[in-house]
């Protein structure tokens, strides 16, 4: 197992600054990014090298080499000597360059070799403005995690969370935030003095839907993540809750109490008509997709204690998913829809459990209290969620093995509700070179 | 009126509540509208607590006071998981039942909430549960229903943040708050 505590140096203002890994996995692999040569007006940024590093570590797989212990710092290929990096038992090396060009744009080169056969499996450039500094890093990680791995790359995605501040006091503050998903960059999407809870993104990342309590009672608001849109969808008497987007973005799953008592909901986002998927006096909530959008599955105490349930949107056919344990709730399916993510509550502490639905494995992921609101990396590989540190709740992350994990601290106030976005848009191209 | 009496006398309402409620339900035999003499017995308990009209307001107008003169406590709490009003709360509720009955323009909101265990949505669920509770026994005791109007807040607005079993009990509960 590998511990070690990575400080970002970056810029103060960031609310999500310092990433703790508690945790790896036992034989990561080796990899030595080393530093880039930078030209003179970029040698105030922080170097790609030590994000692309940090990013691959994150992930629990890679065992980055310090660049204090490198024996040489190549930045062309002839200045490559594989035997300094085979003494450094390096499977992979990456080397680049940085430089700005008259115009103020920066071209960004880097370069993948295989230590033992000395090929290069990958190479290209960026040519950027320097305000997409951060993106090319994250970027050239998600090409690298992608090459050695085989998994695609889940750096260049975003966050959304809900940062809280003062809250029981006059002052509360509640702000949804946007970050990269290293928690880096944030920026405020929507702020209230009053509760905004369960975030999610459209499957284009354009889109988010929330619930804000802005007029004194739940609404379910859908909101532009890029343009100034923003409206309130329903403000319904009880409880708008849980909205959700379709895997097509068309419909928004979502809970309404209306009729006196919490049922699930899809909107036609078209239309704007509602369908009701449950009948039951019971609690209906926290309804999620299955990946190809034929069911929902969602929390119930139809039984008595809140489980897990799946309906055939199609047939309204109802199944029961998970047994063990008396509460189990928030479900999310991975993305080969065959696992399940959820809160689960052992020995009265609340944790992140996943289950293997063709085999009816149980696995509890995290060991901390109060675990809650697990969100999927959109390559299944990670999920994030909440947790509290010290009476003050955190964002950390978890691999679907249990095996990987890291935390990010935060440095402003309650830190809840985390949203993985899915799969963005390029914002930087790569070239060849 | 004596506090034991008019505790009795509540639970007297509350009882004929439900039968009528159950009457409701099954309403299609005319037989069992026979207890129309509950439905007599509602209203003079109201009636003869207007003309009591010793429970109020205090100067602020948003502090409800019983007969006494003494504020009559808000908050309620519940056990985790669950909804159930606690029965040393009906002497309280009885007067909240008689100071809107006797305000007809008054309106409460009633608050549900959560402590921070369990997920969000179910505990915004579970705190509309709470404030139903707490409506279903005002509307029993002879409140129109609209003056009532509920909200969760589920575990989004702590009393006490800590993570502590007292800080928990704190924070399971429904408050009734005046406008």
């Amino acid at each position: 197992m590998c511990l070690m505590a990575l400080v970002l140096a970056g810029p103060v203002q960031a609310d999500l600054d310092t990433i703790i890994i508690d945790q790896g996995v036992d034989n990561p692999i080796r990899i030595a990014v080393v530093p880039f040569a930078l030209s003179e007006d970029l040698a105030q940024q922080q170097n790609p090298a030590k994000l692309i590093g940090f990013d691959l570590a994150r992930s629990g797989q890679f065992d980055p080499v310090a660049s204090e212990n490198m024996l040489s710092y190549p930045s062309s290929r002839n200045e490559v000597f594989f035997r300094d990096w085979r003494i450094l038992q390096t499977a992979y090396l990456v080397i680049g360059s940085a430089n700005a060009d008259a115009q103020g744009r920066v071209q960004i080169r880097y370069q993948l070799f295989d230590v033992a056969t000395q090929a290069e499996l990958q190479t290209a450039n960026f040519s950027v403005s320097l305000d997409q500094w951060r993106d090319v890093g994250h970027k050239i990680a998600d090409l690298i995690y992608a090459e050695v791995t085989g998994v695609r790359g889940a750096f260049s995605t975003k966050i959304l969370y809900v940062l809280a501040e003062g809250t029981g006091t006059a002052q509360a503050r509640y702000r949804l935030q946007i970050a990269d998903v290293d928690g880096q960059r944030p920026r405020t999407l929507y702020s209230s003095s009053q509760p905004i809870l369960s975030a999610s993104w459209s499957p284009d990342g354009t889109r988010v839907a929330y619930v804000s309590f802005e007029t004194g009672r739940p609404s379910i608001i859908l909101q532009d993540v890029g343009g100034p849109n923003r409206e309130r969808l329903t403000n319904f008497r009880g409880i708008n809750g849980s909205p959700v987007f379709s895997p097509d973005g068309k419909q928004l799953a979502m809970v309404l109490s209306r009729s006196g008592d919490p049922e699930i909901f899809v909107m036609d986002l078209e239309t704007r008509k509602l369908r009701r998927i449950t009948r039951h006096p019971a609690i209906d909530t926290e309804p999620s997709w299955s990946p190809d959008g034929q069911y929902l599955i969602f929390t119930s105490d139809r039984g008595g204690r809140p489980q897990i349930y799946q309906v055939e949107l199609a047939t309204n056919f109802l199944e029961r998913l998970t047994f063990v344990g008396d509460y189990n709730a928030r479900a999310r399916l991975l993305p080969d829809g065959r696992h399940l993510v959820f809160v689960h509550r052992r020995n009265g502490v609340f944790h992140i459990a996943w289950q293997d639905l063709q085999e009816d494995r149980l696995l509890v992921l995290t060991q901390s209290q109060l675990d809650e609101s697990p969100s999927l990396a959109p390559n299944g590989a990670m999920l994030i969620y909440a947790t509290q540190d010290q009476d003050k709740g955190i964002l950390a992350a978890v691999s679907v093995d249990g095996r990987v994990k890291y935390r990010l601290p935060s440095s402003a106030g309650d830190v809840r509700e985390p949203a993985w976005s899915p799969f963005l848009p390029d914002v930087v191209m790569a070239m060849d070179p | 009126m004596h506090m034991q009496e008019k505790l009795k006398n509540l639970l007297g309402v509350l009882v004929s509540a439900v039968i009528i409620a159950g009457c409701a339900s099954t309403a299609t035999e005319p037989v069992e509208q026979q207890p129309a003499e509950d439905v007599v017995e509602v209203v003079e308990v109201v009636e003869v607590e207007v003309e009591e009209a010793v429970a109020g307001f205090a100067a602020d107008n948003r502090t409800p006071l019983d007969a006494a003169g003494n504020p009559v406590s808000r908050t309620f709490y519940f056990d985790f998981d669950q909804s159930v009003v606690s029965p040393a709360d009906f002497a309280a509720l009885e007067v909240h039942a008689q100071i809107l009955a006797a305000n007809p323009g008054r309106r409460v909101v009633i608050a549900g909430h959560c402590d921070q265990r369990g997920t969000r949505e179910y505990n915004l669920a579970l705190g509309e549960r709470r404030a139903q509770s707490i409506s279903a026994i005002l509307i029993a005791a002879g409140v129109n229903a609209r003056q009532i109007e509920e909200v969760s807040y589920g575990e989004e607005q702590l009393a006490d943040p800590a993570n502590t079993s007292r800080a928990w009990a704190l924070n399971r509960r429904a408050v009734v708050s005046y406008r």
